[in-house]
């Protein structure tokens, strides 16, 4: 059977979405799909090293998420890549537009990717958008 | 059954159950089975899902009490 492609683009800066992109990223990944994560926008800055995940709620559900102590998407993402061998590429238009040195970035992130690259990697695959 | 690795998932939700149990299969040699206990109600359908993706083998399950014991076995 083909290796199923996931890419999930992640944009958002919010609690909720940055969530379920980590928990549908991580469980693809460790279940055998070939997963690319591609960070964009507002997610960025939540991977310079130890950058806060506090993360603004959208709404009720992002602030139970706190009180209920949901692991942190950051863990999540890291799990992808450490559990599943899944790829998480920083936009390099948002490191340049937000002035972030790419070696202040988390260690488990892959280089700095234009979006041209990252279609190229997508051919073929379920994109799913955060 | 007998079972070479335990892994106690009961209180987690979804997804740390299948992520601990891929942590958990790593560190195993083929053919080792590994039981899980979980609370999580989506872990049924879960485990079915990520054995037919994995290859691993979901060789039992069973629930009692509100828990839910699955013994799978390394691919």
């Amino acid at each position: 059977m083909a290796v199923e492609k996931i890419c999930v683009v992640v944009v958002s800066g919010t609690r909720e979405r940055l969530q379920m992109a980590a928990m549908a990223a991580s469980v693809a990944a460790v279940s055998g799909m070939e997963v690319t994560i591609f960070l964009s926008m507002n997610a960025v800055p939540f991977f310079i090293k130890g950058a806060s995940t506090d993360a603004p709620s959208e709404g009720k559900f992002g602030e139970l998420m706190v009180q209920k102590n949901a692991p942190d998407f950051k863990t999540l993402f890291r799990q992808a890549v450490e559990l599943g061998d899944a790829k998480i590429l920083p936009c390099s238009m948002a490191l340049d537009i937000a002035g972030i040195d790419t070696a202040t970035l988390e260690p488990y992130l892959g280089e700095p990717t234009g979006l041209t690259r990252f279609l190229d990697l997508a051919q073929g695959a379920q994109v799913w958008t955060f | 059954m007998n079972f070479d690795k335990d892994l106690d998932a009961r209180g987690l939700n979804c997804p740390l159950p299948i992520l601990r149990a891929k942590k958990a299969l790593t560190d195993m040699q083929s053919g080792q089975v590994l039981r899980i206990v979980s609370t999580d109600v989506g872990s049924v359908k879960d485990f079915q899902a990520f054995c037919k993706q994995t290859g691993n083998e979901l060789v039992s399950q069973a629930e009692a009490s509100n828990e839910f014991t699955f013994f799978l076995k390394r691919k």
